[in-house]
């Protein structure tokens, strides 16, 4: 892995600096008009009162965000994606590591097994989640039929219903998804392992695990950190493949913060609710991604 | 001191056990890889082959492996019903998004990569902006284009996914511009061109691939996007992945149609990744892994 050096020092002396400022103008505009402005409005509508029966604008303090403690349901939701991120993470990086481990020496056709595999990660999510639910569908789904072949007899499981069933079935539809994209970064990391320092350790006789765990592992730490930021990102967020499997459902069983969100703002319309339930998160999440990206390398 | 006889090296050959070893090793890898392969394919072979079978075969319990004709109805209705155009909504609205977002994009990355403008403070704000859940962004935006009466409109769904994008292609092409060398600009501005023309004859030239290949990444989440365009839109930009929800049915799930609408939001993207094997790491890593 090579970081870009920087190479700005010597141009400040003739930049020009309404020109920097003009470069940079239109897409800043762009940015606070749709990340900043509208943040300012749900703050002033968290502290009204506005729901589907009863629009009061007057000022109600912090009645919304007294509410988002007392709200069993939004805590439920917020359970469910933390469980849900710390079950799939894990995995998807074991089975990603398992699976750079197995194309990392040379293999004929490499190119052409790594433009398959990535398929399932560039595909829209919502397609992913179609999939899926067709998948494990008990009538038209190939994955009751092999069960059955392997049972010996009909195997009559209804997995987007049936408790116990409904979150593997959405864990197996994210794993699915986003094993590859683990796969994928982690092979070209382990690829830039300097070759000479396993060799010399083979040498003086270390342990193949000895050798993952004192020099592969501290090589690829900076790709890792990353990796596993994006990713713990992208299941805090987990949307998509909930709505097209579960919609968060039988009842709230599967649902997730994003998914309680939206049935709180656009189903059943609670303005100020949601209202407030959206600037906790932007503020909390912000902090911990600009405290996340300065300590890892992506920020030079 | 005296000169030391090279000795004779042997030529080593391998015994034939560890050879047999080392034939069957590559054999048993070579299994495994065709194996994970199958299982990640197979999924969406399912889902495509469902256009293809007929009205039977599709709703057929147990379900049919593979259809025993190649059948073209699916695509048909689509087009008859008139569902298609949310393909066309999707790559207008991806399409333009991109090039907006490209374009302003670039600009603002020359200018933090080269004058370090803001410095990484400002670069930061701008990637954290892409890392908020979709969720809490467009709830904000939904009453704001509910007052200004942008819910379902072309307009507003590019804005949106503009401003999306921007933050990734600033991030990608800070990176790739940082890349070049410096000195092409530098005697480029004392030849006595302007910094525009610097800009459209050096820099963007030197960057192509990065432009092109952040171009691409950019379409494909803005095309990929399902929770924005679940809440912008109504009846008249519906994109392709709204469209494949509302096939799914309380009675009847129209698995044809799915299927075939699959095909068509996801051909695109299996062309572009195939043409951009060699971008893919750095792409969606966010430029951390440089392949």
């Amino acid at each position: 892995m090579s970081v870009a050096v920087a190479s700005g020092g010597g141009f400040g002396r003739w930049a020009d600096r309404r020109f920097k400022y003009l470069l940079i103008l239109p897409a800043v505009l762009i940015l606070l008009l749709v990340g900043v402005f509208p943040f300012i409005n749900i703050l002033i509508v968290s502290f009204q009162d506005i729901s589907l029966i009863f629009e009061d604008r007057s000022f109600h303090g912090l009645l919304n965000y007294k509410r988002l403690f007392t709200e069993a349901r939004l805590w439920q939701a917020i359970l469910h994606t933390v469980i849900f991120t710390l079950v799939a993470l894990p995995l998807e990086l074991v089975f990603g590591l398992l699976m750079a481990l197995l194309f990392l020496e040379p293999i004929r056709g490499r190119q052409v097994f790594l433009a398959l595999l990535i398929i399932p990660t560039v595909i829209s999510p919502i397609v992913a989640g179609a999939t899926w639910r067709l998948m494990f569908d008990n009538q038209f789904g190939p994955i009751n039929q092999i069960l059955g072949w392997a049972a010996g007899e009909p195997v009559p499981i209804i997995w987007i219903v049936q408790k116990g069933f409904v979150w593997p079935a959405i864990l197996i539809a994210e794993i699915w998804q986003w094993t590859p994209f683990m796969f994928l970064l982690l092979l070209a990391a382990l690829s830039n392992v300097d070759k000479s320092q396993v060799e010399a350790a083979q040498i003086d006789g270390a342990s193949n695990l000895r050798i993952f765990f004192r020099i592969v592992l501290p090589a690829i730490k900076p790709v890792l950190a990353i990796v596993l930021l994006i990713r713990a990102l992208d299941l805090f967020r987990l949307f998509d493949v909930v709505w097209a499997l579960t919609q968060g459902g039988p009842g709230t069983r599967t649902e997730t913060l994003s998914t309680y969100a939206y049935v709180q703002g656009f189903q059943q319309f609670e303005t100020s609710y949601t209202s407030a339930i959206a600037f906790v998160v932007v503020v909390l999440l912000s902090i911990v991604v600009v405290l996340a990206l300065r300590r890892v390398e992506i920020a030079r | 001191m005296t000169a030391v006889a090279p000795a004779t090296v042997p030529v080593y050959t391998a015994p034939p056990w560890y050879r047999r070893a080392k034939t069957w090793q590559m054999v048993a890898r070579y299994a495994v890889a065709v194996g994970l392969t199958i299982i990640f394919l197979f999924p969406v072979y399912w889902i495509f082959i469902m256009a293809f079978k007929t009205p039977e075969e599709v709703f057929a319990s147990p379900p049919i492996w593979a259809p025993s004709s190649l059948q073209l109805n699916s695509f048909r209705k689509l087009f008859q019903d008139g569902e298609v155009i949310s393909v066309w909504n999707s790559l207008v609205t991806a399409g333009v998004s991109t090039l907006v977002a490209m374009f302003f994009g670039t600009i603002c990355a020359y200018s933090l990569a080269r004058f370090r403008t803001g410095g990484n403070n400002l670069a930061i704000w701008i990637i954290s902006q892409r890392m908020i859940p979709p969720i809490v962004i467009v709830f904000p935006i939904f009453m704001l284009y509910a007052a200004l009466g942008l819910i379902d409109s072309f307009f507003g769904l590019i804005v949106l996914y503009t401003a999306f994008n921007l933050p990734y292609v600033i991030w990608m092409m800070r990176g790739y511009i940082e890349d070049i060398p410096l000195e092409l600009e530098q005697s480029a501005l004392v030849d006595g061109w302007s910094r525009w023309q610097m800009l459209w004859r050096v820099v963007f030239p030197m960057v192509k691939g990065g432009l092109f290949a952040t171009a691409v990444f950019a379409f494909i989440f803005a095309w990929n996007d399902f929770i924005f365009a679940l809440v912008l839109t109504r009846t008249e930009v519906t994109t392709f992945p709204v469209k494949v929800t509302s096939f799914f049915g309380q009675q009847q799930t129209f698995w044809a149609k799915i299927g075939a609408m699959s095909i068509l939001g996801t051909l695109p993207i299996f062309f572009a990744v195939a043409a951009l094997q060699r971008f893919i790491v750095r792409g969606i890593s966010l430029g951390a892994v440089k392949g």
